[in-house]
């Protein structure tokens, strides 16, 4: 079975077909980024990137995503550890404050704002709405994902791999 | 120079937003074992043998454990020690916890849990505060009674205030169990190390009540149990109690079997588990002069403890000192109950007491000011406390600047509010909305008050490159407080962010300063924050005045350096180096206490507080006249923290309390069937999303307090204790309707629009 990762492709042993997705990541890759908060895809703090769409992976099992891209919270910033303009733009606003929902919030506006880079505030909240957040009241989430799309416009940043130039 | 801070600096920000911060389930260790807690599905029960052997027998079952395997007490509070670790006499509430599996994989123990039965008697259940007040089935048959605590306020002479009344208004109000809601689940991990030491990693609010837990339900010295900070998904008062007792049960399976040991929540057992924020029941009589003068107060207040007793004397003591919200009234008398009955525990929420009291309070006033004949906003500038004013409780408000009045001019002229008002349609529109704007108003004793002893301490080490190392007593909840108090440290010794750090926190190196609760960690911590570094700042002046020409007195901090007489300096580090040179150690250890408060328990007199916050917010709605959906059109609030040491971070807090606050307005409720929660996840325990929220001004007012070494007040809960009455009263100013109970659904058919609020 193959994955394709964080830009890496990945053989995975057919023994660990079953096993749930989440457990997966967080137990035999150590990518701990995506967190286990409701179990039944209520919250999104389990969000992670399939094939550039957000999904729920709490309830997944391996096989399912057998053969697809999977983008996780540890794959968006360089390998340099430069932060990508979305990551930047939240801790720039003050967006994270308990930072549980943090990697599953970046993922989700990641994969909205390759669509939609000059989203208004409306689409922004439609976008996160699945994403539960306790903390923020979710305004300061919003302003950094506002502040982050002029960097989606420049199409070389489309894949959200590569960072403008600053 | 102020250090170069970038604005909403955090020192976790980094790690957060890009998933490697650590949590706890996120930790690795070897030979970890799983455990998970079993429930019987009793509400109340005596509870006569708990069978363990089927799931004993399971395929990678290492142990099942009960109240016999206890060493030490099986029973512990912060106020009454009743709340079990596991259920030994009786079943009290449907979270009431057996037995423990402990398993080579969680799937293993959480298979294996099924496997436990219980052997009980069932009795009768007492849901009901008030039923259980009679007393004719008791939840805790040593004490003899179903009563937790009670608390007053007698000021004056109620009677006589109601005679000189023009009217009295008189109403009932109902407020449900809410839940917290983090979105981390309680998570522990245990772990004995060589040195005979258990290392307690978990998701609580509060190391050292959960040392003080584990040690006691081990039976072991204080210091044998080291409980390790570790970044934490969110508390909001809900990370102390139950969150203590999952880290004493994981201990105790580490303990008995050697093994580190990891108990990892599911939503369920969280939500079914874990204590919530007080269900209220609350009638309310009010008094009015002709001026439109609240003459007099009668309240009785009803609070829900759940089975055990958690904070609820603390809890129902804050709405008691704030039972008559930020008004003058000379005639009081209160009555406040807590009571035990067989539903979840309840104890504390961000808010403690005042959210219940504020939506009563809050539309109370608007009542009356309608029936006076004067708008709400007029009524409250007639009856609100000013400078030197003397609260219900005796105290008068004369140690700090009383800002009710700045913080209500500030909203009202930031949300246009008086024109808008003129514009709500008091259940008369063409459209297909009803529009209304509400807003309310309260003031908040600072810190813990009489509640317990106030203090906090901090200890600054400086090594030997210059940069200082930060021990601190306030425990990062996920607020930012850490970041908070390194701010103040570099800003008061002229460094930059980078030259202090704060070290992880431990039960065995930081003070025990007490819990990171109350809206406390700000001032307390960086009380004591400043106090260190004012000492630090003498030491290092005292051993580098004379190079610097100047007396120590004189010497300036900033720029990372010491500035002495006519352009005279040193950097920071010179500085460090001369004092260890002197043989003396660059080193400062400070504690803020609290100012002194009083009180006294029989008559609720007292200054209750040491300072208090003053906070307004109001919000604009709409309502669908087929639908009764509710729209919500914008939100401005403004709150005097005193200094905002962190703005960004301030404003966060803000705009996360009052979504919390819209949550209670209108959507979250534990729902309990027959003392068994029905809502035990966040599919059907509905938190408000960011599509049910609306854009949010924030107004920080500031006015340093004298009382406060850093300036800094609090703004925690205070953002989360009013949007509930301000909803109502948009409510009101849109339908024509009031809502006397949580959460509120309006729904046609909607009141005669001629309908005049305060009649009887």
């Amino acid at each position: 079975m193959k994955l394709h990762l964080n830009g890496r492709e990945l053989t995975v042993d057919e023994a660990l077909a079953e096993k749930r997705l989440i457990e997966y990541l967080r137990e035999e890759l150590d990518l701990t980024g995506a967190k286990n908060a409701c179990d039944i895809g209520a919250c999104g703090a389990c969000t992670i990137l399939i094939d550039d769409e957000p999904l729920k992976i709490c309830l997944k099992r391996v096989k399912d995503v057998a053969g697809h891209r999977l983008l996780t919270i540890e794959g968006l910033a360089e390998p340099d550890g430069t932060l990508h303009p979305l990551q930047q733009a939240f801790v720039d606003a003050g967006a994270i404050q308990c930072g549980f929902c943090t990697p599953g919030m970046v993922l989700t506006a990641h994969a909205f704002l390759r669509k939609n880079p000059t989203p208004t505030r409306e689409q922004i909240r439609t976008a996160i709405g699945h994403n539960l957040c306790r903390c923020t009241g979710y305004q300061q989430i919003i302003d950094a994902i506002a502040a982050a799309a002029v960097a989606y416009r420049d199409r070389e940043t489309a894949n959200g791999l590569v960072s403008p130039p600053s | 120079m102020p250090p170069a801070f970038p604005a909403n600096w955090r020192n976790d920000a980094h790690a957060k937003v890009t998933g490697r911060t650590k949590y706890t389930d996120d930790l690795k260790f070897p030979r970890l074992l799983h455990a998970v807690p079993v429930y019987a599905d009793e509400v109340h029960a005596r509870l006569r043998a708990v069978e363990t052997a089927a799931a004993a027998a399971a395929p990678g079952v290492v142990r099942v454990l009960t109240a016999r395997d206890v060493p030490g007490a099986n029973r512990v509070g912060q106020i009454i020690a009743d709340f079990r670790i596991f259920a030994d006499d009786k079943i009290r509430y449907h979270g009431d916890v057996v037995a423990v599996v402990v398993a080579e994989t969680r799937d293993q123990a959480i298979h294996a849990g099924r496997l436990v039965r219980v052997d009980t008697v069932p009795l009768a259940a007492v849901l009901d505060p008030e039923v259980a007040l009679r007393d004719e089935v008791l939840v805790h048959e040593e004490r003899g009674t179903n009563l937790i605590n009670t608390h007053r306020v007698r000021r004056g002479d109620p009677e006589a205030g109601f005679r000189e009344a023009a009217f009295v208004i008189e109403h009932d109000f109902r407020t449900p169990f809410i839940e917290h809601a983090y979105l981390e689940p309680e998570v522990a991990v245990a772990v004995p190390r060589p040195d005979g030491v258990f290392e307690i990693h978990g998701s609580m609010q509060h190391p050292f009540s959960t040392r003080r837990f584990v040690a006691a339900c081990l039976g072991c010295p204080l210091p044998q149990v080291e409980v390790v900070g570790t970044p934490m998904g969110g508390g909001f008062g809900g990370k102390d109690d139950t969150a203590a007792i999952v880290c004493a049960r994981t201990a105790l399976a580490a303990r008995l079997l050697g093994r580190p040991v990891k108990t990892m929540y599911q939503r369920g057992w969280s939500i079914r588990e874990s204590y919530k924020r007080h269900p209220y029941r609350v009638h309310y009589r009010m008094g009015v002069s002709a001026a439109g003068l609240i003459t007099a107060v009668e309240c009785r207040i009803v609070a829900d403890g759940g089975a055990y007793c958690s904070v609820t004397p603390w809890v129902t003591w804050r709405s008691t000192v704030q039972c008559c919200g930020p008004y003058v009234v000379p005639h009081v008398h209160c009555d406040t109950l807590g009571v035990y009955t067989n539903n979840v525990v309840t104890g504390a929420m961000r808010g403690f007491g005042s959210p219940q009291m504020n939506f009563v309070v809050e539309q109370m006033v608007e009542i009356a000011a309608a029936r006076a004949g004067l708008s709400g906003i007029e009524f409250r500038r007639r009856n609100m406390v000013r400078q030197g004013s003397v609260t219900i409780t005796g105290q008068r408000l004369d140690n700090h600047t009383v800002s009710m009045g700045e913080v209500l001019e500030a909203v009202l002229k930031e949300i246009d509010y008086e024109r808008k008002l003129s514009r709500c349609s008091h259940g008369h529109s063409d459209a297909a909305e009803f529009y209304g704007i509400g807003l309310a108003m309260s003031y908040r004793g600072v810190s813990l008050g009489a509640e317990g002893v106030d203090l906090c301490a901090a200890i600054l080490n400086v090594q030997a490159d210059g940069t200082v190392v930060l021990d601190l007593g306030v425990h990062e909840n996920g607020q930012g407080a850490e970041s908070a108090m390194v701010i103040l440290c570099a800003g008061e010794l002229g460094l930059e962010p980078d030259q202090v750090r704060c070290q992880r926190a431990s039960t065995s190196t930081i003070p025990d300063s007490g819990t990171t609760v109350a809206s406390r960690g700000t001032i307390m911590g960086g009380g004591a924050v400043v106090l260190a570094a004012r000492e630090l700042k003498r030491k290092l002046a005292a051993a580098v005045a004379e190079t610097l020409r100047c007396a120590p007195a004189e010497v300036r901090f900033g720029d990372g350096r010491l500035h002495g007489a006519a352009g005279a300096s040193l950097s920071f580090l010179e500085a460090v180096q001369a004092v260890w040179r002197q043989r003396e150690r660059p080193h400062a250890c400070a504690v803020f206490r609290a100012p002194s408060v009083s009180w006294d328990e029989e008559t609720g007199q007292g200054d209750a507080y040491f300072t208090w916050v003053y906070g307004c917010q109001a919000v604009e709605l709409a309502v669908h006249k087929q639908t009764g959906k509710v729209r919500l059109l914008g939100a401005v609030a403004a709150h005097d923290v005193g200094r905002a040491i962190n703005p960004g971070m301030v404003a966060g807090q803000f705009y996360g309390g009052m979504v919390m606050g819209l949550g209670y307005a209108l959507h979250e409720e534990v729902k309990l069937k027959d003392g068994r929660i029905t809502n035990t996840n966040l599919n059907t325990y509905r938190l408000p999303r960011a599509t049910d929220v609306p854009e949010m001004t924030a107004l920080i007012i500031e006015n340093p307090d004298p009382a406060s070494p850093s300036g800094a007040k609090s703004i925690g809960e205070p953002t989360n204790e009013i949007m509930a009455p301000a909803v109502a009263n948009a409510l009101f100013h849109a339908t024509g309707r009031r809502h006397f109970s949580l959460p509120m659904r309006p729904a046609p058919p909607w009141p005669e629009p001629a309908s005049t609020e305060g009649a009887p």
